[in-house]
């Protein structure tokens, strides 16, 4: 090929090379940028939480400003209304997805419970908490940890029901007309075989609802508000960590934001190895 | 499909076996097995789970409408375009939150589309395959840090970050500029509308990487390889072949990323800087969204008048999100759909 550049296709063919070696470029640096944010958080939330974190941290109470103190109570009442809204949520998520993938999955009614499932699945959570208060708040007049927990078991629902859903259909058609076939009734068919099969994937479902209500705050501000002491009574407000962390956070007093800082930390690594765990389970099973 | 097989019947009317011994019919059990009844209760338990998810959403819908109707009565439409919110003489209007939401949820898009078009064109196209899933796995876990470490990370130290290295700095040069000047004006903390739509950009682009991901690999192989196979490269097989034929879901995907966005309330909350008026177009002015103004005020919000309005916020904020998350759906299922046709 001659020397002269001038030959419009070897011109053109430079230009297509160029305008792909920046579109690769900008696509690794894209790469990079989301990672970067990843590291920068982590390493933030764990450099200033882990000097935070004391074992006061987990045994004592939430303290007055300028005075030394722990989340033991915030720990604890969040820890009890996750678990309560997964056991609330849970049974209905799952016989909802039950429901879609082995009823009527093609009737009108499935097609709109899918629908609405992927509204309710992005609704802001903000709007689950004022839906709560104007039901069940404003009704008892008083702020409660029941009222927490309903707002949490509405969050947790439409996550159950999309991956019960979806781990359903994955069973083959074969598993169940094996099971038919010998004359098992339908419920058993679907208890015993069905989703028994799908049962990694379905507590993978569970496990990633739990991870995103752990770390949900706003529904909980007007719903289980918070408090600042130890309370097992679920009719009275109920301190909650992110709650806490909120409002530690958002004041002027070193402690308090150094506890927040502790809180995030803990949290962050609870629905972080929450989520890898969920992973690792999907990944050996289906 | 059905549920209980005629196994007795069947077996009535089995023919003769090969040794000529005539089979024994099974003895008639004494109880029904436990088949109709419980399969009713079982299927009406199912139904009614899914009929629940529809009454919570139509319950959500009429109870917002509800507590908010004393405001909806008072300000009606005019509550959407004025920007009065004075909670001593009861005056209530959205526009600031209003504009605080669609301003912070802009400038996330603007950052977070290119971006995750970057992040899923490597994932699909570029990356080796060994990184693929780590990689993959690095940027969902960023869907997966709740929102308030978002908050109490952008406070504390992003915001400082943003003030020292890009605002000063932009101040410093275009100041005196007429249009830039306003812009970039504003006290020297980082917070205020830009923070907010950055750090909502950095919460969005796992949910429309993962999307676009997923819609880039649903692109039939061959069509990619008769592409390169033609000579293409690798930035023409992607811009020519696989986004005309993933449009609708790519579109899906970002709108999905805009629903998080516009309801993300808890890490805005924290840099936004809660100031409900309306008076300069900065970038680094203090403002206030939707969601920011229910979480900080709601809980001492007096019953009547001031309570009705934010909850006439918070039916505004489910009705915005509810056409974005609609509109995503509607184009996410067409692209499944050609797909469908076409394979």
């Amino acid at each position: 090929m001659s020397a002269i550049a001038v030959d419009p296709r070897v011109a053109k063919y430079g230009r297509r090379k160029f305008v792909n070696r920046i579109a690769i470029t900008m696509a690794m640096l894209a790469m990079v940028f989301g990672l970067f944010w990843l590291f920068w958080i982590l390493f933030e939330t764990i450099r200033l939480g882990i000097d935070g974190l004391t074992l006061d941290t987990l045994t004592q109470m939430t303290p007055p400003p300028n005075d030394a103190g722990g989340l033991a109570n915030a720990i604890y009442g969040s820890f009890l209304m996750v678990v309560l809204a997964a056991v609330v949520g849970t049974p209905i998520g799952i016989m909802a997805g039950i429901y879609l993938a082995e009823f009527d999955t093609k009737s009108w009614l499935a097609i709109v419970t899918r629908f609405v499932n992927d509204i309710l699945l992005s609704a802001p959570s903000i709007v689950i908490g004022l839906f709560v208060y104007a039901v069940v708040v404003s009704r008892f007049k008083s702020f409660s940890g029941w009222a927490g927990i309903i707002a949490l078991a509405l969050i947790v629902i439409p996550v159950v029901i999309r991956t019960t859903e979806n781990m359903l259909q994955l069973i083959p058609a074969g598993l169940r007309e094996a099971a038919y076939a010998l004359g098992a009734p339908k419920w058993k068919v679907i208890l015993s075989i069905t989703l028994k099969a799908a049962r990694a994937g379905v507590v993978t479902g569970v496990m990633l609802a739990v991870a995103r209500i752990a770390g949900e705050t706003a529904p909980l501000l007007f719903t289980a508000l918070s408090n600042q002491f130890w309370t097992s009574s679920l009719s009275g407000p109920m301190a909650s960590l992110p709650v806490t962390i909120f409002k530690f956070a958002m004041s002027p007093y070193e402690n308090w934001q150094k506890l927040a800082w502790a809180g995030v930390f803990l949290i962050t690594i609870a629905v972080l190895t929450l989520n890898i765990l969920a992973r690792v389970m999907t990944r050996n099973k289906i | 499909m059905s549920s209980t097989l005629p196994a007795n019947k069947a077996s009535l009317n089995h023919p003769v076996g090969l040794s000529g011994r005539v089979m024994t019919p099974p003895s008639k059990p004494k109880v029904a097995r436990s088949g109709p009844m419980a399969d009713r209760i079982f299927g009406w338990l199912a139904k009614g789970a899914a009929v629940f998810t529809l009454i919570i959403l139509i319950a959500i819908l009429v109870s917002l409408t509800v507590s908010a109707w004393p405001a909806i009565d008072k300000f009606g439409f005019g509550f959407l375009t004025s920007t009065t919110w004075d909670p001593v003489k009861e005056e209530f209007g959205g526009l600031v939150m209003i504009y605080g939401t669609v301003m912070t949820s802009l400038i996330a898009l603007l950052i977070a589309v290119p971006v995750s078009f970057g992040i899923a064109l490597f994932l699909t196209e570029l990356s080796p395959s060994w990184l693929k899933r780590p990689l993959g796995t690095a940027i969902e876990l960023l869907a997966a840090v709740p929102s308030i470490v978002y908050g109490m990370w952008g406070l504390l130290v992003f915001s400082p970050v943003l003030s020292t290295y890009v605002q000063q700095p932009l101040q410093k040069a275009f100041g005196d500029v007429p249009f830039l000047g306003t812009l970039f004006s504003g006290a020297p903390v980082g917070i205020g509308i830009l923070s907010a739509g950055i750090i909502l950009a950095i919460m969005i682009i796992p949910f429309i990487a993962s999307v676009m991901r997923d819609v880039f690999e649903v692109t039939p192989i061959l069509l990619k390889e008769s592409a390169y196979a033609l000579g293409s490269t690798t930035w023409e097989v992607v811009s020519k072949v696989v986004l005309p034929y993933t449009r609708a879901g790519v579109i899906g995907g970002i709108m999905l990323g805009l629903g998080r966005a516009i309801g993300e309330t808890m890490a805005i909350t924290f840099v936004i800087g809660n100031f409900n008026q309306l008076d300069s177009v900065s970038l680094f002015q203090a403002a206030n969204s939707i969601t920011s103004a229910l979480a900080n005020e709601f809980a001492e919000a007096g019953e009547g008048l001031h309570q009705g309005a934010l909850m006439y916020l918070g039916l505004v904020l489910f009705f915005i999100t509810f056409v974005v998350l609609a509109l995503s759906k509607i184009l996410l299922a067409q692209l499944k759909k050609n797909e469908g046709a076409r394979t």
